[in-house]
C-alpha cells in the first residue's frame, strides 16, 4: 500500500492528509510535489485542502495545470484511487475529473464548523451499512457550494455518485451535497475533512473509517487490516 | 493588441457575491435595481496580430481557464 499526498504552493491540509493515512491507518504514505510528473507506484492519490496558488482566478483553476496534474489524470483513467479533500474536491472539479463545480458560500461567510453529514449509499465501499446512517465531520471553506445543470445532478442520483449531505445546509449547495464520487468510481471528492477527524483532539474520528470506506473501493482488506 | 475578457456567472447560477452587492447598493439609495451580477476582467497585451487561428486558441484558454464553463460564461473586446 503506498498513499501519495499532493502538495501545491498554497495547500495547507496537507500535513493533515499525510497524518490521516500514516498516523491513523498506519499506511505507507508519502509526499508528491506539484512539479513531479510521475506518481510511482501509487495506490491512493490524496489530493489536500488549502489554497493553491491563492485561489487566484478560481478555486483550483491554476493548480488543475499543475504538471503532476497530467499525471492524476492518466492514473485516473487507469483506474487509479482519488480522493480529493477540500480544496482537492475544489481542483478535481476544475480538472473535470468529477463533475460540477463549487462557488462562494451563498452566506458570503467562510465556514468553520463541525457538521452532521447523512451518509449516502454510493456503491459497495462507501455507503450507510459500512459508516453509518450519519457522520460528524468539520468544515472550513468560503467556496463550498455545489452546483451542477439539473441534467447533471440527476445523472449523480441515477448512478448513486452522492456520497454526503449536510444536515443542515452551512454554504448552500444543491441538495446539500457535500460530497460525491465520479460514475466510474474510483474519484472522491469532499469538502467535509476526514483529515481533521482522527486524533483524540479532534472534533470526531469519522475521518478514520471515511479513509477506509475509500481505500476498500479497490482494497477490500484494507478494513480489516486496519480497524 | 489589447484583448479584454469578461467572464461573468452564468444567468441561471446563483450569484452568492452579486446579491450581496445588490443589497448594498439598494441601501445605498439605489432604486430600481432588478440584478447585480459580479463578475472579473483579464486584460491580455499581446505583441502578436490579430488572426483565425489566434481567435481558436484564446477561446480555447478562456474555456479551459480564464472561465469555468460549468458556472460561467465569458466574452471578450480586441482593440488593434
Amino acid at each position: 500500500m503506498n498513499i501519495a499526498v499532493l502538495q501545491f504552493p498554497g495547500s495547507n491540509c496537507d500535513q493533515d492528509a499525510f497524518q490521516l493515512f500514516a498516523s491513523g491507518l498506519r499506511l505507507p504514505t508519502r509526499f508528491v510535489w506539484h512539479k513531479e510528473t510521475r506518481l510511482g507506484d501509487a495506490d491512493l492519490v490524496v489530493v489536500p485542502g488549502g489554497f493553491s496558488y491563492g485561489d487566484y482566478l478560481r478555486c483550483g483553476a491554476i493548480a488543475r495545470f499543475s504538471p503532476v496534474m497530467a499525471a492524476v489524470r492518466d492514473f485516473v483513467e487507469k483506474g487509479g484511487l482519488v480522493l480529493g479533500i477540500c480544496n482537492g474536491f475544489q481542483i478535481l472539479c476544475e480538472a473535470g475529473l468529477l463533475p460540477g463545480a463549487l462557488i462562494r458560500n451563498s452566506s458570503l461567510e467562510f465556514r468553520c464548523v463541525t457538521c452532521d453529514l447523512a451518509v449516502a449509499d454510493a456503491g459497495t465501499a462507501f455507503n450507510t451499512r459500512v459508516l453509518g446512517r450519519r457522520i460528524r465531520l468539520p468544515i472550513a471553506h468560503g467556496e463550498g457550494n455545489y452546483r451542477i445543470d439539473d441534467a447533471g445532478k440527476a445523472r449523480l442520483e441515477e448512478h448513486g455518485q452522492i456520497l454526503l449531505r449536510y444536515v443542515d445546509n452551512p454554504n448552500g449547495s444543491m441538495g446539500g451535497i457535500a460530497g460525491i464520487r465520479n460514475e466510474e468510481g474510483n474519484v472522491f471528492g469532499m469538502m467535509p475533512h476526514p483529515d481533521r477527524a482522527f486524533e483524540r483532539f479532534h472534533p470526531s474520528s469519522d475521518g478514520l473509517a471515511v479513509a477506509r470506506a475509500v481505500l476498500s473501493v479497490r482494497f477490500p482488506e484494507i478494513a480489516r487490516k486496519t480497524a | 493588441m489589447k484583448i479584454k475578457v469578461f467572464v461573468t456567472p452564468k444567468k441561471n447560477v446563483l450569484d452568492p457575491q452579486g446579491v450581496a452587492v445588490g443589497h448594498a447598493l439598494e441601501s445605498l439609495g439605489l432604486r430600481g435595481l432588478k440584478g447585480t451580477r459580479v463578475g472579473k476582467v483579464v486584460e491580455l497585451e499581446l505583441s502578436e496580430p490579430d488572426s483565425p487561428e489566434f481567435r481558436a486558441q484564446l477561446d480555447k484558454l478562456c474555456r479551459d481557464l480564464l472561465s469555468n464553463p460549468v458556472i460561467e460564461d465569458y466574452h471578450y473586446e480586441i482593440a488593434q
